[in-house]
């Protein structure tokens, strides 16, 4: 068994050797390196072939028409075009958006922007399960709305929204509807026409492609307009200008291929693994999972030891790389706002630690991580004044604590 | 097949994709995380910014990776007028499309205005553009490139900027250095710009990579929002894999400049004493300083998309203008600027060479232009009858 | 973010580990921080009749930076007067434990934590 074990697939994962593979042959003298916009030449042509490829193969996972996908740099780009562009195109119709406090930062740090442009946004609380409340989301929208967004999958606990039902109500609204799926697409069935969604981000290298890379997907029918956020040479039809990069997008291709074929005896897999090592950490004292076990992908498991705190556990697991949230967010030392969003106090979101299970991830290294864990829950409760404070019978929070 | 399309796009160096290789599978963490591997992609973007850094003789804090030339164009145009109530773009008239459109939407809201800086038959700022940027105020944007895409035409700007003075009135001066990096030697405080871009795959590196060098003097706003990366100012997982291929290729493009470009000159001239030998071709701004890799001409009778689709049959790729332009029909804007009229920028034709290119393919090139141009003079000829 | 080898050193191997009777009129105790904010200190002194720090104690809630600026603290302030052990500044302990900027902050709860334990203890000589 090869240490440290890697249970950090959310915040991305290797590049899958076939993957890596195919994605080889685009770099490499022997392969096809030219510019798919050259449209003069062989190297041109070959390069823009294997990138339509990649793109009927992005297409083909979530359900849509080859001509609906926009390549964009990341997840992160693809949310800041979404939002950006459909809001400046249409701020006309209305200034108003919705969406959810635990999206991600590329959600609402985007958000922020266009509030300092004069939108005006709703930030919705979910459920303590980490799922939205539909009626809380109807009650939210207004004659200005222009735009929801909710995510798919949430980084950080791994919950899922039920998107067909959001997309019902944001379509009999007339309201578009954007959806960041960077986590869900290649865990758990993605399609856009189910889900009625209008607009839907997606990154590579959270399914086992390269980073770099992520994608779009427009709706034309009924069509979506964006105003573009980078400007240049007209790429994407206008919608995200800059030259594609072929060997990122024929490994994003790949990556959406095999995750396609794949997905559904994968999940299965990945699902016991993650059943298994969640067993194992119950026997521990004081621990609670975080957010909704039943509308969770597989892979993920948020869980908060009590009275250890989450980044001395990170440290104590150095042979297991996990996460204390998001890997945006742990450089700094905020407790998680996706765990406050759901009403879990300081202590226990301090206290989280994200594992999350992927496809190179073995049954052994549950076992190990099982028993890791427990050994230095039990090291660092014993240096623990809280844990002392609990045996004790003493409730922390009638404590008066001297804040700094 | 012989490549001679080297400022559309390079072909990676392999030693360059064998140091991006590991940052794909083994070392494949996000330098966001703070567990092992991500710490080890943190230490390896760190490396590769020094190395980009150093290509420009600047400092590594003052490098913005984005995910191409294209968005540090954009980030550098609009992130700059975000922060400025209001003011005027100088923009030059044979720029890159990335810069043109982006300020271009610039002008239209905001206190913005956009004036072009017109250019000389032989691409070079011209007495106009001159008086134009002499009325620049503090706090106005310059933005014209370093050295031109289609015609190789390297504008002296540190020189044209010196006179005028216009680093101490306080204008902003940005340059997209993506055609001069690897060809000319750039050390980013000497040029006095405030900000540079650069993008990889020019110069032997990877697609989907490029950087913004900026002073941090000049306040630039995020065009990308989510996780605060790059120093606040361009979020989104970095392409770690790129960015240590983009350091890579930094690394070699320092190195080897001198001996690069003396090879790339000697081919170069060997190349242009065969044009001149052919009847009816003229190369552009031949007289004038340009990159030593390219060639921009044009040819007497022949369409140069009709000439680059015969060329390609016998295996040569090259290109009529920008790759990025080439999928409309129009004359390149680029030569049409420069005062030449629609007809004649229709029958243009670029050459731009690379590292690997040998003596050995210019001549078959030349041989196969004029055995094209021949046989194709002789149809129209018998047409003509 | 990576950590120093003493900052390690103390995380793996935490000095004095302990608790002392809290009751117990030759100790202080001082506890410092607040779980919402993701550290609590417990620092435990036992003074000698002639105001000597003869030993201590300590327990932390918190990341590595706050586990091995609490351990320090407790080698230090062994044979230590109670005036000399408030001598000892945050920065001195964010120095010899190379504390990155962000982690100055358990550097100035270490500091707390022993002005609280001494505190303590001097209330319990009146």
């Amino acid at each position: 068994m090869k240490k440290p074990i890697y249970m950090d697939n959310s915040a991305t994962t290797p590049c899958d050797p076939r993957v890596a593979e195919k994605l080889c042959q685009h770099l490499t003298t022997e392969g096809v390196y030219g510019n798919p916009a050259s449209r003069s030449h062989e190297y041109g042509w070959l390069a823009d072939e294997a990138a339509e490829a990649g793109r009927a193969h992005v297409a083909a996972l979530i359900g849509a028409s080859p001509k609906e996908i926009v390549w964009t740099s990341g997840a992160t780009e693809s949310d800041n075009l979404a939002l950006k562009g459909a809001a400046h195109f249409y701020k006309k119709k209305g200034n108003h958006l919705i969406t959810v406090k635990t999206e991600h930062k590329a959600i609402l740090d985007t958000c922020r922007q266009l509030e300092r442009e004069g939108f005006e946004i709703t930030y919705l609380d979910p459920q303590e399960d980490g799922r939205l409340d539909l009626a809380v989301l109807e009650a939210a929208i207004k004659p200005e709305t222009i735009l929801i967004s909710v995510m798919h999958v949430n980084n950080e606990i791994g919950v899922i929204q039920d998107m067909a039902a959001i997309g019902k109500l944001t379509r009999e609204k007339g309201i578009l509807l954007h959806c960041d799926a960077a986590q869900s697409a290649g865990k758990i069935p993605v399609d856009v026409n189910e889900m009625n969604v209008d607009l839907l981000s997606l990154s590579a290298h959270k399914i086992y492609g390269p980073k770099g890379i992520g994608a779009l997907y427009v709706r034309r029918k009924p069509r979506v307009r964006l105003e573009a956020q980078i400007h240049g040479g007209g790429h994407e039809r206008g919608m995200r200008s800059g030259t594609l990069a072929t060997h990122q997008i024929v490994g994003m291709g790949e990556a959406f291929r095999i995750a396609k074929e794949e997905m559904a005896s994968e999940a299965e897999r990945i699902g016991k693994l993650r059943d298994k090592l969640l067993r194992g950490l119950q026997d521990i004292e004081e621990v609670y999972v975080n957010g909704d076990m039943k509308h969770r992908i597989p892979g993920n498991l948020n869980i908060s030891f009590n009275y250890v705190e989450g980044e001395s556990l990170i440290m104590a697991l150095k042979d297991v790389a996990v996460s204390s949230g998001s890997a945006c967010t742990s450089a700094s030392l905020e407790p998680s706002y996706v765990l406050r969003a759901l009403g879990r106090s300081d202590e226990l979101a301090h206290s989280s630690i994200r594992f999350t299970i992927g496809r190179f991830t073995t049954e052994e290294e549950i076992d190990y991580t099982i028993e890791l864990v427990k050994g230095k829950i039990g090291k660092l409760r014993e240096l623990s004044p809280l844990w002392d404070m609990y045996k004790e019978g003493i409730d922390l929070s009638s404590v008066q604590w001297a804040a700094h | 097949m012989i490549y001679l399309d080297n400022n559309a796009t390079t072909q990676m160096d392999s030693t360059v994709v064998e140091t991006m290789l590991p940052y794909l599978r083994e070392k494949f963490g996000n330098p966001s995380s703070r567990h092992r591997q991500g710490r080890a992609a943190r230490a390896a973007i760190d490396t590769a910014r020094e190395q980009v850094a150093s290509l420009v003789s600047a400092h590594p804090s003052q490098v913005i990776f984005t995910g191409s030339g294209t968005e540090a164009n954009n980030l550098a145009i609009k992130g700059y007028v975000a922060g400025v109530m209001s003011g005027r773009l100088f923009i030059g008239s044979t720029e890159h499309p990335s810069v043109t459109s982006t300020a271009d939407k610039q002008a239209r809201f905001d206190g913005w205005s956009r004036f072009e800086l017109p250019v000389t038959e032989n691409g070079l700022l011209s007495d106009e553009a001159m008086e134009k940027l002499n009325m620049a105020k503090s706090g106005d944007l310059v933005s014209v490139m370093l050295a031109n895409n289609e015609t190789g035409v390297i504008q002296p700007i540190s020189e044209l900027y010196g006179q005028l003075g216009l680093k101490d009135k306080g204008v902003t001066i940005h340059t997209d250095a993506v055609q001069a990096a690897g060809k000319l030697p750039l050390n980013f405080s000497a040029l006095g710009v405030h900000m540079l871009t650069l993008s990889a795959h020019k110069i032997h590196g990877p697609k989907g990579i490029g950087a913004l060098i900026r002073d941090k003097s000049i306040a630039i706003e995020p065009q990308m929002d989510g996780g605060g990366h790059e120093a606040g100012l361009r979020s989104g997982t970095e392409n770690v894999a790129a960015i240590v291929g983009f350091g890579a290729a930094a690394v070699l493009a320092h190195e080897s400049l001198v001996r690069t470009s003396e090879k790339l000159l000697a081919l170069r001239t060997k190349l242009e004493n065969g044009l001149r030998m052919i009847p009816g071709i003229e190369i552009i701004a031949d007289k004038t300083d340009r990159l030593v890799n390219t060639s921009c001409f044009t040819m007497a009778s022949v369409e140069g998309e009709t000439m680059l689709m015969m060329l390609d049959k016998a295996g040569i790729a090259i290109a009529s203008g920008s790759a990025c332009s080439s999928h409309d029909n129009t004359p390149s804007k680029i030569l049409t600027a420069m005062g030449m009229d629609k007809s004649l920028a229709r029958r243009a034709l670029r050459v731009s060479l690379g590292k690997d290119n040998t003596e050995n393919e210019i001549d078959t090139f030349l041989e196969t232009l004029k055995m094209k141009l021949a046989s194709f003079n002789s149809i129209a000829s018998n047409v003509a009858i | 973010m990576a950590y120093s080898e003493k900052v390690l050193d103390h995380y793996e191997n935490p000095r004095n580990v302990g608790t002392f009777d809290k009751d117990d009129s030759s100790v202080g105790t001082g506890m410092v921080g607040a779980p919402a904010c993701g550290d609590v200190m417990k620092l435990q002194l036992k003074v000698s009749d002639k105001g000597v720090i003869e030993d201590a104690k300590f327990k932390t809630y918190g990341c590595g930076s706050a586990i091995a600026s609490s351990s320090l603290v407790t080698e230090w302030v062994k044979g230590k007067s109670i005036d000399e052990a408030l001598e000892i500044k945050n920065t001195d302990i964010a120095e010899e434990l190379a504390l990155p900027p962000v982690k100055i902050h358990c550097s100035v709860l270490a500091e707390d934590a022993i002005k609280a334990a001494i505190e303590d203890y001097k209330g319990k000589q009146k």
